[in-house]
């Protein structure tokens, strides 16, 4: 079950939002625009978490250089993120492993978890978006 | 937590990626193409069997009689109609889908 | 109980919108409230009046238009999304509006459920 939504001082509902990516970037366009969603959601203040897993993790590699394929590469975003208070990166450990990666390759500080502690994570959201 | 699933276990990792984040207590939902999961005598019903024993499974009827697997849906696994899949959303506080 | 919903994928090249409207009907018809239904990604194409899908079959957007009209839905279409899609105002059909990503942030807050359908 997860919390009740909390209410700030005297303002708005802040409640939990999860961001999960499983997707890989550049191959469509998932990623890109859930970033959007993500950064659109800092403005309103909510407790954002955002999670990547399974291709998701791609999304975090390092050294991305994409003009070669004529497409913009959003990955800065990633880093731009701390400026908007959206530090809560967790990371699918075993994702990681299957594909070779470890926190070294990522492009921003991420907590890493195992499946356990994913899953409580996601059981204590109150709002979770896929895209 | 309701977790939605809606691609066929046989094309993608989605079930299987919410299978491992899935909670005891919570439920799963499979609708779309994921229905095959809830057919008997595939590759999936040993899986589906065990994870029956944490999650509450249900299977959305339409999209399975849809597929022409209406009569195959294993043991253990709860068929709903659209006005279920209302319910289940309703009764869960979250849903997650696994897209 | 007052549901949003997200809708990821355009008309007929996947189930999404079919999911997401089945979904919807069978709420109302429970006396749920239908908070918005926001159309993310390919999903705004499900707001062109364009569209002349074969007459043996549904007619996705307009039945979108209907049910908007019958029960004063709210279907949103995300500008940023739009526009790279080409959904215009000009091209809307009936029922649906454009406005920013911050309308799903909205439903995500006020709802009691979001629920979303996509690939």
């Amino acid at each position: 079950m997860s919390e009740q939504a909390t209410t700030a001082a005297s303002g708005p509902k802040v409640k939990k939002f999860m961001f999960v990516n499983r997707k890989a970037p550049y191959g469509t366009i998932y990623a890109l625009e859930s970033l959007e969603v993500v950064l659109i959601t800092a403005t309103f203040d909510q407790d954002v978490s955002l999670v990547f897993m399974d291709d998701g993790v791609y999304q975090l590699v390092k050294g991305q250089q994409t003009k070669g394929i004529g497409i913009k590469n959003f990955s800065p975003s990633y880093r731009a993120l701390e400026g908007y208070d959206i530090e809560k990166l967790y990371v699918d450990r075993a994702s990681l492993d299957q594909r070779g990666l470890s926190e070294a390759d990522l492009l921003v500080p991420v907590e890493v978890l195992d499946d356990q502690q994913m899953g409580e994570l996601m059981a204590q959201q109150d709002v979770v978006l896929s895209f | 937590m309701l977790h939605i699933i809606n691609k066929s276990p046989f094309d993608t990792n989605a079930l299987d990626s919410c299978l491992r984040m899935a909670q005891p207590g919570q439920a799963v939902l499979l609708i779309e193409d994921a229905v095959y999961a809830a057919t008997q005598g595939s590759a999936l019903t040993e899986r589906m069997r065990q994870a029956a024993a944490k999650v509450s499974l249900f299977v959305l009827q339409p999209d399975l009689d849809a597929r022409g697997m209406g009569t195959k849906v294993q043991d253990g696994i709860t068929p709903v109609d659209y006005a279920g899949f209302v319910d289940l959303v309703e009764k869960y506080p979250t849903s997650q889908s696994w897209l | 109980m007052k549901f949003g919903i997200l809708v990821n994928e355009g008309p007929y090249t996947h189930q999404a919108s079919d999911s997401a409207y089945q979904f919807v009907v069978a709420a109302l018809a429970k006396g749920h409230t239908i908070q918005r239904v926001f159309f993310y990604h390919d999903g705004v194409n499900n707001a062109t009046r364009l569209t002349e899908p074969p007459q043996d079959d549904r007619h996705i957007v307009n039945r979108w238009s209907a049910l908007a009209a019958e029960h004063k839905l709210d279907l949103v279409v995300c500008v940023a999304a739009a526009l790279r899609r080409g959904i215009k105002d000009e091209v809307l059909a009936p029922g649906f509006r454009i406005s920013g990503l911050g309308q799903l942030v909205d439903s995500g807050i006020k709802a009691d459920r979001l629920v979303t359908f996509g690939d």
